[in-house]
């Protein structure tokens, strides 16, 4: 076994395949997760009746979505419409190749890990471009036009909010982050205090680009039907919805790795305290959707370009300051 | 190619695989109507018949926002670089990125006076 690991390619096939195979499990459990929560939330019991406490929901709900009638309309751009699914999953997937879990667990130590999920995020874009503007559809076009100016907007808070990790730990790559962390204290709680403010607004931008609420304008479904995936039935539907989520759980694991230590923590091995902070914040993300009414569209830009850009580009020089002043004093 | 990057591009390819599965999978599992009366593969549009394309111009709100970005965005790239050794970089390196985000602050006063990133 372990001679066979020697070789790269079985290397990255293995720890590809297990990442894979973990995130798209956790997805499932977390669609399950959510419905309860949102039941509950609502005084309500949420899925009861597949299984004990409703746990086999997920699975009902990929059998129902694999046997559906596959409709594509005859306006629509064929070769576009059937692409935009398998890519959409594809890069919201992708991400998870950087995330470290522990030292060893992680499918692609990159040392651009951070460049490589905000590039992976920033094509987000295309793919629900892609799919709406290919279904010709009135309601997916608008949603795509919102999709995509939010998106790129809040590609810029984003970028900006993980230069501040950067900036204090000197690296590009997650690992060395977390590395960094357990060794200098967690990024959330280090002076100069950069990283907590960076901290809610990188999270705050993830949000804005997984289109949850309070930022999902672009599938208000009270206005835009169901927005981007209008026209899309069966599993090409369940794509669009599966790569919102791995988004959302990939971005709190990126959350926890960047700004809480990662596998950082006392006693239990680092796998747990790792789990447990991407668990914890996606039970955050979760309340966050079922406690808060969606923004307008004028107020999520605003939100964007006066508020959170030049609080971000504030932050930078604070931070860049203190750094070189701590490097001068020979600490850090 | 680092091995780093090997693990990355595969497991990228891994991602679009399990999507393009699925879809085959529900392909092969589809079911089918038996009878297709034109109307159900029209697009939706409140049960009436669609009136005319959707691909149509559009408010150019939405490219402003756009043009926005790409300063932006291109504005990040360069400073990458220096974010990774800021304590390398020292005052003199703080001083050029003030010059630099500084003229890229006026450009962004610009679009905010000129009601660029304004929502009409």
């Amino acid at each position: 076994m372990s001679e066979l690991m020697l070789n790269p390619w079985i290397r990255a096939l293995f720890w590809g395949l297990v990442m894979i195979t973990g995130v798209m499990t956790v997805t499932a459990w977390s669609t399950w997760f959510e419905r309860k929560f949102a039941g509950r939330m609502q005084s309500r019991m949420g899925p009861t009746l597949v299984g004990p406490l409703g746990l086999l929901q997920p699975i009902a709900d990929a059998c129902k979505l694999l046997q559906k009638e596959d409709l594509v309309p005859d306006s629509a751009d064929r070769a576009l419409f059937n692409l935009a699914p398998v890519l959409t999953v594809g890069f919201a997937m992708g991400v998870a190749a950087v995330v470290p879990f522990t030292p060893t667990m992680l499918a692609a130590d990159l040392d651009v890990g951070v460049l490589w999920l905000l590039a992976l995020s920033g094509l987000m874009v295309f793919p629900t471009w892609m799919g709406s503007w290919a279904s010709n559809n009135k309601y997916s076009l608008i949603a795509a036009m919102r999709a995509v100016a939010q998106g790129i907007s809040y590609e810029v808070p984003m970028v900006l909010a993980i230069m501040v990790p950067v900036i204090m730990t000197g690296t590009l790559s997650l690992s060395d982050m977390v590395a960094d962390q357990q060794k200098n204290g967690w990024l959330i709680y280090r002076l100069p205090l950069t990283g907590l403010i960076a901290f809610v607004i990188f999270f705050l931008a993830s949000l804005a680009e997984a289109n949850r609420i309070p930022f999902d304008i672009p599938e208000a479904e009270s206005e835009l039907v169901a927005g981007p995936t209008t026209e899309y039935t069966g599993m090409k539907f369940g794509l669009f919805y599966m790569a919102e989520y791995i988004h959302t759980l990939l971005s709190s694991a990126i959350c926890a790795a960047v700004f809480f230590g990662g596998w950082d923590g006392p006693i239990a091995p680092g796998l747990h305290w790792m789990l447990l902070k991407s668990v914890i914040l996606f039970v955050f993300l979760t309340w966050v959707r079922w406690s808060f009414l969606r923004l307008r569209s004028d107020q999520l830009m605003n939100l964007c370009w006066k508020y959170a850009v030049p609080a971000t580009l504030a932050l930078i020089p604070v931070t860049a300051f203190y750094t070189v002043y701590a490097a001068g004093k020979g600490g850090v | 190619m680092s091995d780093a990057w090997l693990a990355a591009l595969l497991f990228f390819a891994l991602s679009v695989f399990v999507g393009a599965s699925m879809v085959f999978i529900s392909w092969v599992l589809r079911v089918k109507a038996r009878e297709n009366p034109p109307t159900r593969t029209l697009t939706y549009e409140c049960g009436e018949t669609p009136v005319g394309n959707a691909w149509v111009r559009f408010h150019p709100r939405y490219y402003l926002v756009a043009l926005v970005f790409v300063v932006f965005d291109v504005e990040v790239a360069f400073l990458f670089p220096w974010a990774v050794d800021v304590a390398g970089a020292g005052l003199a390196g703080i001083a050029q990125v003030f010059v630099f985000v500084g003229i890229l602050l006026l450009g962004w006063v610009y679009a905010l006076k000129k009601g660029a990133l304004r929502w009409q």
